[in-house]
């Protein structure tokens, strides 16, 4: 496969990704934040929204749907006079994944504009931000952004000279995993304990108090000042076809630079880790697996590290996902029965409990998985925790339930003889 | 309409409809545990998988409406393994203690279990425990048996109205409990039992005492109150084990309050099982014909009259009725409160609007009534009502708690006339409601000025067109049983109370509230009824009657509805059904009545009055005046019920009721329910 070559200075979105510069609003303008708001605005709310449609911009919370379909379901305008609102998910927990925060962090002033502009596509005047509870730092950097934007009339009644009346508040999440789910989320943000609703009704019909709400993660709303101002053909020149645009990478484990970086979408694995990676530790052939996209992604063997591009449609191809695009590394020295058996207890401790599948069967394959990694297990033991990941997937309100599947699936499908190994060594250290 | 197929059966719905409901029509059976047709939809249990055409994944059929064109498989493949695999799920943390546990025989886990599951466990680790929660006397808790389908949270927030229960902490730490430890302060808290699907919330009086399979089951109706729930009445042998809710949409949906449902261990004590009669003072036993000896000797020649108590059948009404007839009286009374409101019009002492019609009303003002003590039923409909449209509640009288926002609006009669001269905010809103609606509790007419307070409440209704064409918003709401179908066959009298209580012979029909100090010395008292209590300690003779679980005897609710209770069981001893006793007693009296068995007197009933024709139905009663003008009393509105455990002589009797009135009503909680 050909991936897309390496991303230049010029076409990077987040120039502050690494706080080089400051956070405030007048080092943002410098940047060429805020910069034509007003004109953009001008050009009408339909044009914003089929611009962000042609960018073929997809969702970076990790579903990857395409972010301009999404906005066309709201309401063009409200008959039974019910507002619509924008909620900004920033509750980002996803093991590996660190994106948003630097974002948060760094470029404040990129997710505030994008909120603006997106919430006048979608004819929204309020929109919400949901941060992690722990994001303690990231929330006072964002609020205090926010006031300043308030302050330069960026925010508030006509804000930023566009006309729209538009309010921005953020809203401290407490700290549970699930209420990154969008509709938990607003669940959460109604002050209800935080499990996800029902589909149908999507939140497009009835979300935040029951209105009209568009739920977006924080990069894609943060991306969209940037595609608006350069144009969708920009933004849709880099990457592959349906796997558009720039992509914030998180890049951790056994590399020897682990950093956030900013590249083209569809750039290989391989080089991914070697450029900006620094490597992995102890070269190339160190490598054992990687987890691409946040841990719920399956796994990848070197093997097919080698040749993979990160985007959505080629990871899908290789029976993983983008997902938030963090990258784990893990080198020969990971006991990987013993890091998936975590990811489970991961997913076991977070699960809301609401539906029956996820409830009881996280538990049961995080504690069949823990008896896998010390061995104590039979051989059938590796198709029933298939069976049991089959009874979850797909039969629960949300995706949790199939998250918590897909590592394990992804050991057994790649590394099966290793844990078959295992189990026989720990009958043969039984006899003995 | 949408129209779609049910595995290849085709239905059309209404709109909104959801697949389960539309299975439902056809009679395809989708299993279910969070699935309750009276509760909000959370679909989290995931047994109700369905495949969908088109759907990649299977779709819970209880939250997806249907739509036109839809294709749904509830036994491919793809349905059945999720339904096999959601069934594991429940098994694994749930214990195998089945043996045990009181909801065996009886319920939803074990059958779907039966129907749907595996036949071993592959379940290898250790089981959750939970610890059990406290809920008060009624309802006892084995939480490690909770399958977390929240039914018990959404009737606490729905239909009791109460945010008691809740959901603690998260994934396989979810625990259905009150966080703070403290029970149910509700009126309603024993549905709990009945919508667990499980044994995590069973009966505590009954546990351990019954299995299904060993109980008769009679369909009949409860006394306890006016409203005429339909109940069914679970007996072993002679005994009656436990009282369950039958589905009436129009009365009690399928909800009953806890007096109905646990007040039963009532029926086993302080019963009334042989004649007596009172010599030297003393109340001895005798056989039947010393007990009827003894009257015949007293009865000729003196001032008779009779009291109906609050639990006595139509039956027997009618036969006292008539022996009283014969002996020459019409002094027969039902209105053991005494005042003299008037009944001259049945629209002055109905329920004219309905149960089911409570759901139409767009403003509600209560009268000096706490219909969440003397009709839970009622006030649970209220509720709904309020739930779906946000109505407005005023309350006239005693400042209750209820389980809806009200407005307070006064204290006594002064308000009420207020209100007729448009004062007041409450005016306003009555004013503009398309279906406004009173409530006028017993409490309010139980007093020196009750006649004139009935016309002061017509005329509000009057003037707030509460009564117009298709609707009726004028409501009495009465508390006993018997009342309704007495007025009907006009048990009524012009003698005033004080006389009534003077007369010579003075029988009283299971009558246990009536002040009995006041009752003459000299007067010679027949008390006929099913329990010792205030009737039977002043009696000089006793007959040994039957309580509503032990005859078959009609009674109108305060709707006006006829009903038919059953028999479940025979009275214990000697007692007897009662209108075989008057009968029996009139033949000694030389007055035999002229009916041999039930269908003669139901005969009689209707003879006497057509309503008892037509069992089950309700007939609009026709607007007219009633009451008398004249100055009402400055005195505030009293509630005519102060304890709502304890209210007559079986939840007088019943243990369990002591329970609740020592652990609700005397533990100083202010949320308690039945303060008055």
């Amino acid at each position: 496969m050909r991936g897309q070559k390496m991303l230049s200075d010029k076409d990077r979105i987040f120039t502050n990704l690494y706080g080089w510069q400051g956070a405030d609003l007048k080092s943002a303008q410098a940047r060429g934040d805020w910069s034509g708001t007003k004109d953009i605005t001008a050009k009408g709310r339909d044009w914003i929204v089929e611009e962000v449609k042609k960018s073929e911009l997809r969702g970076r919370g990790g579903a990857g749907f395409p972010t301009g379909m999404k906005w066309s379901f709201m309401p063009k305008d409200s008959k039974d006079g019910r507002p619509n609102y924008l909620v900004i998910n920033a509750d980002e927990s996803e093991p590996g994944t660190c994106k948003d925060r630097d974002i948060m962090r760094h470029d404040p002033h990129k997710l505030i504009e994008g909120a603006l502009l997106s919430s006048f596509g979608m004819g929204a005047h309020a929109a919400y931000i949901y941060i992690r509870g722990e994001f303690y730092h990231e929330a006072v950097a964002l609020q205090k952004a926010i006031d300043e934007a308030y302050e330069a009339g960026l925010l508030g009644k006509n804000a930023a000279g566009t006309g729209w009346d538009f309010d921005l508040y953020l809203h401290r999440g407490a700290g549970a995993y699930i209420c990154g789910e969008e509709t938990a989320l607003l669940n959460s943000m109604e002050g209800k304990k935080g499990f996800p609703r029902n589909k149908p009704p999507f939140p497009a019909g009835a979300g935040l108090y029951a209105c009209p709400t568009t739920v977006n993660n924080v990069e894609t709303i943060a991306v969209v000042p940037e595609i608006l101002k350069r144009g969708a053909s920009w933004f849709g020149s880099i990457g592959r076809e349906k796997n558009r645009g720039t992509k914030v990478f998180c890049l951790s484990g056994h590399i020897n630079n682990p950093c956030n970086v900013e590249e083209a979408m569809s750039i290989p694995l391989k080089e991914l880790i070697e450029k900006h990676g620094g490597g992995v530790r102890g070269g190339w052939d160190n490598l054992l697996a990687v987890i691409p996209g946040g841990s719920s992604t399956r796994l990848l063997p070197k093997s097919l590290c080698d040749t993979v591009l990160m985007d959505f449609d080629s990871l899908r191809e290789a029976y993983s996902g983008l997902g938030t695009a963090a990258v784990i590394v893990m080198d020969k020295s990971t006991d990987i029965v013993f890091a998936i058996a975590r990811l489970a207890r991961f997913y076991a401790h977070e699960s809301c409990g609401q539906c029956t599948p996820c409830r009881e069967g996280t538990g049961w394959m995080y504690r069949i998985m823990q008896r896998m990694a010390r061995g104590e297990a039979e051989i059938s033991e590796i198709d029933m925790l298939l069976d049991i990941g089959s009874e979850i997937e797909g039969h629960t309100i949300c995706a949790h339930g199939d998250a918590s599947a897909w590592p394990i699936q992804g050991l057994i499908k790649h590394f099966r003889p290793e844990m078959e190994r295992r189990i026989l060594e720990y009958r043969k250290r039984l006899a003995a | 309409m949408p129209k779609l197929t049910i595995d290849g059966m085709e239905v059309e719905v209404a709109p909104g409809t959801s697949i389960i409901q539309a299975a439902e029509q056809l009679g395809v059976e989708i299993p279910r545990f969070c699935y309750h047709d009276k509760l909000s939809v959370p679909a989290n249990c995931r047994m109700c998988l369905v495949e969908v055409e088109k759907s990649p994944k299977p779709v819970a059929s209880c939250a997806m409406p249907c739509a036109d064109g839809m294709k749904v498989f509830t036994q491919s493949p793809l349905a059945q393994k999720a339904r096999k695999g959601v069934m594991e799920m429940l098994l694994v943390n749930h214990p195998l203690d089945c043996p045990i546990c009181d909801q065996g025989g009886e319920c939803d886990l074990q059958d779907q279990a039966v129907a749907y599951g595996f036949d071993r466990s592959r379940y290898q680790e250790e089981k959750r425990a939970v610890k059990d929660k406290e809920l008060g006397p009624l309802v006892k808790t084995v939480m490690t048996r909770c399958i977390h389908c929240t039914r018990c949270v959404r009737f606490g927030e729905e239909i009791a109205g109460v945010e008691e229960m809740g959901i603690l902490n998260r994934g396989e730490h979810l625990e259905i409990g009150t966080y703070v430890a403290q029970m149910m302060t509700s009126e309603l808290s024993g549905n709990l039992i009945d919508v667990c699907p499980v044994g995590a919330l069973t009966s505590k009086p009954y546990a351990f005492t019954a299995r299904p399979w060993e109980l008769r089951k009679t369909e009949s109706i409860d006394v306890l109150d006016a409203v005429g729930s339909n109940i069914r009445i679970d007996c072993r042998g002679g005994e009656v084990m436990r009282i369950l809710p039958r589905l009436h949409e129009d009365v009690n949906e399928e909800w009953i309050s806890d007096k109905t449902r646990f007040a039963v261990d009532g029926l086993k004590s302080q019963r009334l099982d042989k004649p007596y009669v009172r010599k030297n003072g003393k109340l001895q036993p005798a056989t039947w014909p010393e007990a009827f000896e003894a009257i015949k000797a007293k009865i000729s020649g003196g001032k008779i009259g009779a009291v109906i108590g609050d639990l006595a059948d139509c039956e027997s009404i009618i036969a006292l009725k008539d022996l009283l007839k014969a002996l020459g009286s019409s002094t027969i009374e039902c209105r053991q409160y005494g005042a003299q409101v008037d009944v001259s019009q049945p629209v002055g002492y109905l329920f004219n609007t309905t149960i089911a019609g409570i759901e139409q009303a767009d403003a509600i003002l209560l009268v000096g009534t706490n219909p969440r003590v003397e009709a839970a039923i009622i006030n649970a409909r209220i509720r709904k009502t309020w739930l779906a449209k946000r109505i407005k509640v005023g309350v006239i009288g005693p400042q209750i708690k209820l389980n809806y926002p009200t407005k307070y609006l006064g204290a006594g009669p002064e308000t009420l006339e207020e209100l007729l001269n448009g004062k007041g905010a409450f005016a306003d809103i009555l004013g503009k409601a398309k279906n406004p609606m009173m409530i006028l509790g017993t409490g309010a007419l139980r007093r020196a000025d009750g006649l004139a307070v009935q016309s002061l409440a017509r005329k509000v209704a009057e003037k707030y067109n509460m009564v117009k064409e298709g609707w009726n918003g004028f409501n009495v709401l009465n508390t006993a049983a018997s009342r309704v179908g007495a007025l009907e066959l006009g048990c009524t009298t012009g003698v005033s109370f004080d006389d009534l209580l003077k007369l010579d012979v003075l029988y009283l029909l299971g009558a246990d509230e009536l002040p009995m100090d006041k009752i003459s010395k000299s007067s010679f008292v027949i008390y006929q009824g099913h329990h010792g209590d205030r009737g039977a300690a002043r009696a000089d003779v006793i007959l040994p009657g039957a309580a509503y679980t032990e005859k078959n005897a009609t009674y109108v609710n305060l709707e006006g509805r006829p009903q038919t209770a059953r028999q479940a069981v025979f009275p214990p001893g000697e007692a007897r059904e009662d209108w075989k006793i008057i009968r029996a007693l009139s033949e000694v009296l030389g007055k035999t009545l002229p009916y041999d068995n039930l269908a003669q007197i139901r005969q009689r009933l209707v003879k006497e009055n057509a309503l008892f024709g037509d069992i089950d139905v309700i007939r609009p009663a026709k607007w007219a005046a009633f009451g008398k003008d004249g100055k009402c009393d400055k005195a505030p509105f009293v509630l005519s019920i102060g304890n709502f455990y304890m209210t007559d002589p079986i939840s007088r009797a019943s243990k369990t009721m002591a329970e609740c009135t020592e652990a609700l009503l005397n533990s100083g909680d202010e949320k308690a329910v039945a303060h008055g």
